[in-house]
């Protein structure tokens, strides 16, 4: 078998993405990863934006001289399979990456949903997963000792959205009970823990909730929910659908004329809304994992807007649009494995996993230090607004670069 | 409950948004009606149950929205998805279907469906998994308030559908080729007696039914948007109609598809929007109930 | 032929038993195996046997799964607040509670699929030909959208089952999949000699005639169903407790994959026959697991090839083209070779 994946693996990679760099890396041994990740389905476009990321690491890693363990020196190779969005499909794979590819480290799948499928089964066979994808709380729950997450948990996405909206009403005039809040989320893990954690803020905060729904798969029009919108007249409308969603929201926003103070999505940048629409989009609170603008810095990518460069011309397809922080997340938990291996100093399964657990550094992403349960507890969420056609961070204050425009018009 | 209940008090508080919801109703359902008409030309000519219907919808409207990446005016893209779209209809016609219309019923059923998965992700493969449209940049006009809103792009995307619509009926009324399809629906062997090359015209019906819904996809792709995986959504719309009408009934199958058009979205106002998919597949089973119950009566089952 | 039946047998059983064994890095794939054999064999008794090309079977696949997830998990919490979206922290299973609940949930899951199939089966049988199977694909895909907004069983978010309490998960489902494979093989083994397949096959071949020779149709349509629901249902819990996570829409009411794999399954090896759906299952598992290991991307193009192919130029599948190469081998006499062949008296 270990023979098989040698063969098949460096042909799967090569088949799927643009020619990985050898020349000065073959002296270095190799370290092989195992991942199912979306290439189709609904969840292909951050599928795709997640694999670049690991790619673009393992690249960068690569030049940088390798990964140090114990004198030697070591590469990343990665055995994609494609997970096709579907969760029993991705149980299914990482099943065969651990029990016939061998694989003994795991990097994550997109989406909350699929990642809550793979984690019971590399649970079961003690394989550590270090993922950048699945924020779902739900997933930190369960007692985990194998999974690792390097973002925030989907709660905290639009914590500061209500938050603002709450300063913004009162500054207004306007006490807590009168402010209405309306929420249109995907029917999936993801999007409703953004859900719920919207909803324990605004209970807590006292608002009412007038719009409650839930979104299709296949969605292709909300216009019922943004008619019911016009009608209610909420104060703070929040969408969240990965990228279909953003995308048919801001269209629609823009279609139906629809007037509300304040509007937060989430996939703003991954569904690239500036790009298509345009103005349109204008006024619109993104929340993010990571923003180019921020100051974080480690030694394998400089800053965090040297990632971005650098990303922008290895991927030229990203040229005219943002980088998405599906992309750096997905970066930065390949620089975990990094750290923990070069930390671990042997490539033992369980030393590396103590060594994840251990994690406590700086990355061009952010800081990253896991919590027990497995989610990284050192990196705050970013709220972006987008103002003519710019993405300026507004929230929270101590990254905040420009003011919040406010009510959206 | 609660929501159910506030929206449905919605609708009484504020009339106007009934209207709103039977305008929108009423224009995705002009396409629905398309695409079913098409449908049910193809099922009672020839008797195939084509469930890759929806996947010439999106097809068509890769074509549309491929020609106006490449700078060709979007309303031109209707008519070029039409002739692109008859030329695939013709070359699956003489490599699958030509070869299941004198199979059993079920045939055409799987067949067609392993050609919607191959069209589906041949599609993803070559586009992309991104949800795609094409922004013809006209106004959105506003009445009521603002609480009816019609975007101009909607409004010439059903002028093109109901005046395809009516060329369509013209063509079958009229024309040659029209009678013989017409002929050959009513009676193939007789019409084969009589003269008629059915073969040719089971090849030009597949292909004008793959134009017509190639057309609906590049009026949807102006005025909504698509996906790879979408198709099943039009294939679904396109059986509850033809079902709920009956086929060789045209004024049934413009109004099935209006008013499914419209019943979807009051259904996704009272029950949420999560819900459309089922009312659309609910819909169906209730059609199917009723027309049993009719069946009944005359002691004859459906089939 | 006859006379190797005992010994092949044998022979396949022992293969059964060993397979894990021999294979210990493939279980998870035999058990996949093992789920498409049972569906596949299933399809066959209404589709096959009795001429209804059912499309909703998947509807029992998905039931079964929440069925039994219901019960394990209602037997030891409220099930609604275990799959609260949050979530509260861990829910722990004892061993007892886990065995328990896979046993209960397995018999309740068979019985509330087989009693579904009765009061679904009592309407959809009044369809015929392309309506029914269009009826039960929209019943399958209406109660997949249906679940995926009923917050009380998790709704989109899906729901989790409890961990096996020990080491050797792979090969418990292994054989809880294996036993219910055989236990089916060897029933539709007896059911295919009795009266009862007689009177579905004449259905098959003429319904109004059949009817009128004094069959109660719709009795025999009901009961095969139920059976098949039965089974299908034990399928989908106890994948339910492989799976240890599921989610409505693409796991459990799997309308275009596993709804649709086993029509072909069958297809690809012969309708109508006991062994056709067990080999085509087969063909169809080692296909799909090379398309999706090394046609990254192209595997659903290859998919949708292989069932346009195999429904336009091999319906009969590999059972009915051997059947009408080597009669013989199926007991069926063939007079002489001069004379015209049964194909040509047709």
């Amino acid at each position: 078998m270990k023979k098989w994946s040698a063969i098949f693996a460096p042909a799967l990679v090569a088949l799927a993405t643009t020619a990985p760099s050898s020349a000065y890396a073959a002296e270095c041994e190799e370290i092989v990863l195992g991942s199912a990740i979306s290439l189709t389905g609904k969840y292909a476009t951050n599928g795709v934006h997640a694999k670049n990321g690991y790619e673009f690491a393992i690249k960068k890693i690569k030049e940088n001289g390798g990964i140090k363990v114990d004198g030697k020196c070591y590469n990343f190779n990665v055995i994609y399979y494609d997970d096709e969005s579907k969760g029993d499909r991705g149980a299914t794979l990482a099943e065969r990456l651990i029990s016939q590819d061998k694989v003994q480290y795991m990097l994550g799948p997109y989406s909350s949903g699929l990642t809550k499928a793979i984690a019971p089964v590399t649970e079961r066979y003690k394989i550590p997963m270090v993922e950048a994808e699945g924020a779902s709380r739900s997933l930190f729950n369960k007692g985990y000792k194998y999974l690792f997450a390097v973002l925030s948990t989907s709660e905290q996405y639009l914590a500061s959205a209500v938050t603002l909206a709450e300063e913004m009403a009162k500054k207004d005039g306007k006490e807590a009970g009168d402010i209405k809040v309306a929420i249109a989320v995907e029917n999936d893990p993801f999007s409703l823990d953004i859900r719920a954690g919207v909803l324990e803020d605004a209970e807590r905060v006292g608002m009412k909730v007038v719009i409650d729904e839930k979104l299709p798969r296949d969605l292709s029009d909300m216009s019922a929910i943004l008619t019911k919108v016009k009608l209610l007249k909420p104060d703070l409308l929040v969408v969240s659908g990965h990228s279909k969603g953003a995308a048919t929201a801001v269209r629609q926003i823009k279609e139906q004329n629809i007037k509300v103070p304040m509007i937060a999505l989430t996939h703003c940048e991954a569904a690239d809304v500036t790009g298509n629409f345009g103005d349109a989009a204008d006024g619109i609170l993104c929340s993010t994992q990571w923003a180019e603008t921020l100051s974080y810095w480690d030694p394998v990518f400089g800053t965090a807007a040297n990632y971005e460069q650098e990303f922008k011309s290895a991927y030229p397809e990203y040229k005219e649009k943002k980088v998405p922080y599906q992309t750096a997340q997905a970066s930065a938990a390949v620089m975990v494995f990094m750290s923990a291996f070069e930390r671990a100093g042997t490539l033992d399964k369980d030393a590396v996993r103590e060594a994840i657990s251990a994690t406590d550094m700086t990355t061009f992403y952010g800081r990253i230090k896991f919590s027990e349960a497995g989610n990284n507890i050192a990196k705050p969420m970013v709220l972006r607004q987008i103002q003519n056609g710019e993405y300026n961070v507004v929230a929270p204050s101590a990254f905040a670069s420009h003011g919040l425009d406010w009510p959206r018009k | 409950m609660d929501q159910i209940l506030g929206n449905i008090d919605l609708l009484i508080q504020f009339p106007i948004v009934n209207l709103k919801i039977i305008i929108d109703g009423v224009m995705i359902g002009a396409l629905f009606a398309l695409a079913a008409y098409g449908l049910a030309l193809v099922w009672g000519v020839m008797n195939v149950k084509n469930l890759a219907q929806g996947d010439f919808v999106i097809a068509g409207g890769y074509v549309a929205w491929w020609m106006t990446q490449k700078g060709i005016h979007p309303l031109l893209g209707v008519p070029a998805a039409f002739i692109i779209m008859w030329g695939i209809g013709w070359i699956i016609y003489k490599l699958v279907i030509s070869r299941v219309i004198e199979r059993d019923l079920f045939t055409s059923l799987l067949a067609t469906f392993g050609l919607a998965i191959m069209m589906a992700q041949i599609l993803n493969l070559m586009f992309g998994s991104d949800t795609q449209s094409i922004d013809l940049g006209y106004e959105t006009l506003h009445f009521a308030d603002g609480l009816i809103d019609i975007p101009i792009s909607k409004l010439i995307g059903v002028c093109m559908a109901l005046s395809l619509a009516a060329g369509v009926i013209i063509f079958m009324k009229r024309s040659r080729m029209g009678q013989a399809i017409r002929a050959t629906a009513q009676d193939a062997r007789a019409a084969r007696v009589l003269g008629i090359d059915t073969e040719k015209v089971y090849a030009f019906t597949f292909s004008l039914n793959s134009a017509i819904c190639g057309a609906a996809g590049a009026i949807i792709v102006m005025a909504w948007v698509i996906q790879p995986f979408y198709g099943i959504t039009y294939s679904i719309r396109a059986f509850v109609i033809v079902t709920a009408a009956g086929l060789g009934n045209l004024p049934g199958v413009i109004a099935a598809g209006l008013g499914i058009g419209a019943a979807e979205q009051y259904g996704s106002h009272i029950f949420g929007i999560g819900y459309q998919q089922a009312i659309a597949v609910l819909l169906l089973l209730l059609v199917l109930v009723v027309r049993l119950l009719i069946q009944r009566r005359k002691r004859q089952v459906l089939q | 032929m006859t006379r190797l039946m005992p010994v092949i047998h044998i022979v396949l059983l022992a293969l059964v038993i060993a397979a894990p064994f021999l294979l210990p890095d493939y279980r998870s794939s035999l058990s996949a195996l093992w789920i498409l054999i049972i569906v596949a064999l299933t399809w066959d008794l209404t589709g096959g046997q009795m001429g209804y090309n059912s499309l909703g079977n998947i509807f029992f696949y998905g039931t079964g799964m929440y069925v039994a997830a219901v019960i394990t998990i209602g037997m030891a919490y409220n099930v609604g607040e275990y799959t609260d979206a949050a979530g509260g922290g861990i829910f722990a299973f004892t061993p007892t509670q886990y065995f328990m609940g896979f046993g209960f949930g397995l018999i309740g899951a068979g019985l509330f699929c087989a009693a579904c199939a009765f009061i679904i089966g009592s309407v959809t049988f009044s369809l015929r030909g392309p309506y029914f199977a269009i009826g039960t694909l929209g019943v399958a895909i209406a109660a997949g959208e249906l679940v995926s907004n009923w917050e009380w069983v998790g709704g989109g978010q899906g729901i989790s089952m409890p961990n096996y309490p020990g080491e050797q998960e792979r090969l418990f489902t292994y054989f809880s999949f294996a036993t219910v494979g055989v236990v089916l093989y060897i029933f539709l083994r007896w059911l295919y000699t009795t009266r009862f397949a007689a009177a579905m096959n004449a259905i098959r071949d003429d319904e109004e005639k059949a009817e009128a020779m004094g069959i109660h149709t719709l009795r025999y349509k009901l009961v095969a169903w139920a059976i098949a629901a039965f089974f299908v249902g034990i399928v989908g819990a106890i994948e339910a407790f492989q799976a240890l996570h599921f989610e409505p829409l693409e796991t459990a009411y799997q309308t275009i994959n596993l709804g649709i794999f086993m029509v072909v399954c069958v297809l690809l090896g012969g309708k109508g026959t006991l062994w056709g759906p067990i080999i085509g299952a087969i063909m169809f598992h080692v296909f799909k697991e090379i398309t999706w290991n090394y046609f990254l991307g192209w595997q659903w193009v290859a998919l949708g090839a292989l069932i346009v192919v195999t429904v336009v130029y091999f319906q009969d599948g590999l059972m009915g083209w051997l059947m009408s190469k080597k009669p013989e081998w199926f007991g069926i006499r063939v007079e002489s070779r001069d004379t015209p062949t049964a194909e040509a008296a047709e």
